[in-house]
């Protein structure tokens, strides 16, 4: 009965992991064969690989867009990291009734959909000429409500002796959250780092309608361009494909230990 | 007298250095979402197009009643909705169990595998989905090669197959992405429970409705509102594995918005009107969602 059971679990992970991993092989595969191997239904890698990596570079900018996705994402997830953390640290250190019911008020953002601020948004920026600069790109979604809760949440389980003793040491009150908070809270920052640069790479609707210009495509832009027309060159399309999955994709495996752990500590309180 | 001043400035000090560590973030979350949700508001009483805009009254509303490219979306976002979330947090609820087992082998190697394809960018899995099952894709070739079927199948270009295509879409997605919030749900959950509930002669059915199901329920709370949230405005999907077609059947709400506000003719007005209907909605269920998950 155990062991049947100790099958079954296997039997149903391994299912699982295939299907999950299956579609991925798949576009790494067919980035490297021709349009008519894919479509004949070849699953091996094959040889194509430079010459669908020539043929991109012919039809699309890509060093540009992927040089743009990864300045304008790079930018953004530092700046909310610091943005978020130093907030949700100063609603937790500093709580009183005023704070705290600011926070209260700012997780009603979440309920906010996101296409139902982006036309006055989209005014807001074409109004002040901000179209197609990284500033647009970014300052939607620096400062989200789900970021300040996860360290607002990590900074409650930072033990306030420490804090006390630096503070009779006569050490500021930001240098205390840079050289002891920061440094301590490496795993919640990490699950922040992965959340949020996902998030920037990925998004799409917004790039879509504020960074009209072909000097600030991005790579999803880019790839979702490749993927309309009459005669779709699908080796091709999965290479460009494949280079805007990357990045995400290295990040993950990187973060993935600390991911987990960060948001266990989101969870637990 | 001078002391408990200086002590006083100390606290003062110390609470605006909380005011001043918390105000730029709080800031821009108020102009980047509050205002802007002001400004949708009092937008959708306008008509016209692009920035020639005059006082419309509730007219917007009035003829949102009557669209029926809207009801078309709004209940393709519904059908997602009820289909798509259980299935993808049930399975992600028993992975995670399956996963959480003590003497379980090659744990991490699944787990990854499992994750994966959250790595993806939306645009990227639209896009290979989309070629998976185009008509010459590799989903009709290797059904053929087997004879499960007799014909290619146009998975994408029919109404009821569409749906159930994005729906796939969705589940293959997201699934291990609110596995990982359960997985460290379980985690917290302490392993004597279950002994103890094995002791008293429970199975592992038993046990998984009394003692994991409560337990992991302000995970489930989250997740659930997470996934709500995220399938009512469903937006990439739309646009780049079907968009939107065959004859709108899978259009979402949030694709519609975007064709009235930047395809069609710029009705911002309307289009502010019906993203307060995803507002509404949003807010409505994630409000009961809390009530019922607060309920201990």
């Amino acid at each position: 009965m155990r062991k049947l059971k100790k099958t079954f679990t296997y039997i149903v992970l391994s299912v699982v992991s295939v299907i999950s991993v299956f579609p991925l092989y798949w576009m790494i595969s067919a980035s490297t064969n021709n349009s008519t191997d894919i479509l004949g239904g070849k699953l091996l890698p094959g040889t194509n690989l430079l010459i669908n990596l020539q043929k991109l570079l012919e039809q699309q900018d890509v060093a540009r867009a992927f040089g743009n996705s990864m300045c304008y994402s790079l930018t953004l997830s530092l700046i909310s990291l610091i943005v978020c953390s130093i907030a949700g640290y100063g609603f937790e250190i500093y709580h009183d009734k005023a704070k705290d019911a600011l926070m209260t008020i700012l997780l009603l953002a979440m309920m906010v959909p996101f296409a139902a601020t982006l036309i006055p948004l989209f005014k807001m920026f074409t109004t002040a000429k901000l179209q197609n600069t990284l500033l647009a790109y970014m300052l939607p979604t620096i400062s989200t409500p789900f970021l300040i809760m996860l360290f607002r949440q990590s900074a409650r389980s930072f033990p306030t002796e420490i804090i006390e003793a630096a503070r009779i040491d006569g050490v500021g009150e930001l240098r205390i959250f840079a050289t002891m908070f920061v440094p301590t809270m490496k795993s919640t920052y990490a699950a922040a780092m992965t959340v949020v640069f996902m998030n920037a790479w990925n998004s799409y609707l917004w790039p879509k309608v504020i960074m009209m210009s072909d000097d600030s495509q991005t790579m999803p832009m880019l790839v979702a361009n490749l993927s309309v027309g009459y005669s779709i060159d699908y080796g091709v399309l999965m290479l460009g494909v494949l280079i805007c999955s990357l990045p995400t994709g290295i990040l993950f495996l990187i973060l993935q230990k600390s991911f987990a752990n960060g948001i266990v500590g989101s969870v637990k309180g | 007298m001078s002391l408990l001043n200086k002590k006083l400035t100390v606290n003062q000090k110390q609470s605006l250095t909380g005011w001043i560590f918390l105000l730029p973030a709080s800031i821009l979350i108020f102009a980047m979402n509050f205002y802007p949700m002001l400004q949708a508001f009092i937008l959708s009483f306008k008509k016209g197009i692009a920035n020639n805009l005059e006082w419309g009254g509730i007219s917007n509303y009035l003829r949102l009643l009557e669209d029926d490219v809207f009801w078309t979306s709004f209940w393709n976002n519904i059908f997602y909705l009820i289909i798509q979330v259980p299935i993808m947090l049930i399975l992600a609820i028993l992975l995670a169990c399956l996963l959480n087992q003590k003497d379980l082998k090659f744990k991490a190697l699944f787990r990854t595998a499992i994750f994966l394809p959250c790595c993806t960018a939306l645009v990227s899995y639209s896009i290979i989905f989309k070629t998976l099952f185009s008509f010459d894709g590799y989903v009709n070739t290797i059904l053929l090669e087997l004879g499960l079927i007799d014909a290619r199948i146009n998975w994408l270009g029919q109404t009821e197959t569409a749906k159930i295509i994005i729906i796939i879409a969705l589940i293959w997605r997201w699934t291990g992405y609110n596995m990982v919030f359960f997985l460290s749900g379980l985690q917290n959950i302490d392993e004597s429970l279950y002994e103890a509930a094995t002791i008293d002669g429970a199975g592992p059915v038993r046990s998984f409705f009394s003692i994991t199901i409560p337990l992991l329920r302000p995970t489930i709370l989250l997740t659930t509102i997470m996934s709500i949230n995220g399938t009512l405005q469903l937006f990439d999907e739309s646009v780049n594995l079907t968009n939107g077609g065959p004859a709108n059947s899978t259009l979402t709400m949030s694709h519609y918005i975007y064709k009235v506000s930047f395809e069609y003719s710029s009705q911002f007005g309307y289009a502010a009107a019906l993203s307060y209907v995803i507002f509404i909605m949003v807010a409505v269920l994630s409000l009961i969602q809390m009530k019922v998950g607060d309920k201990r």
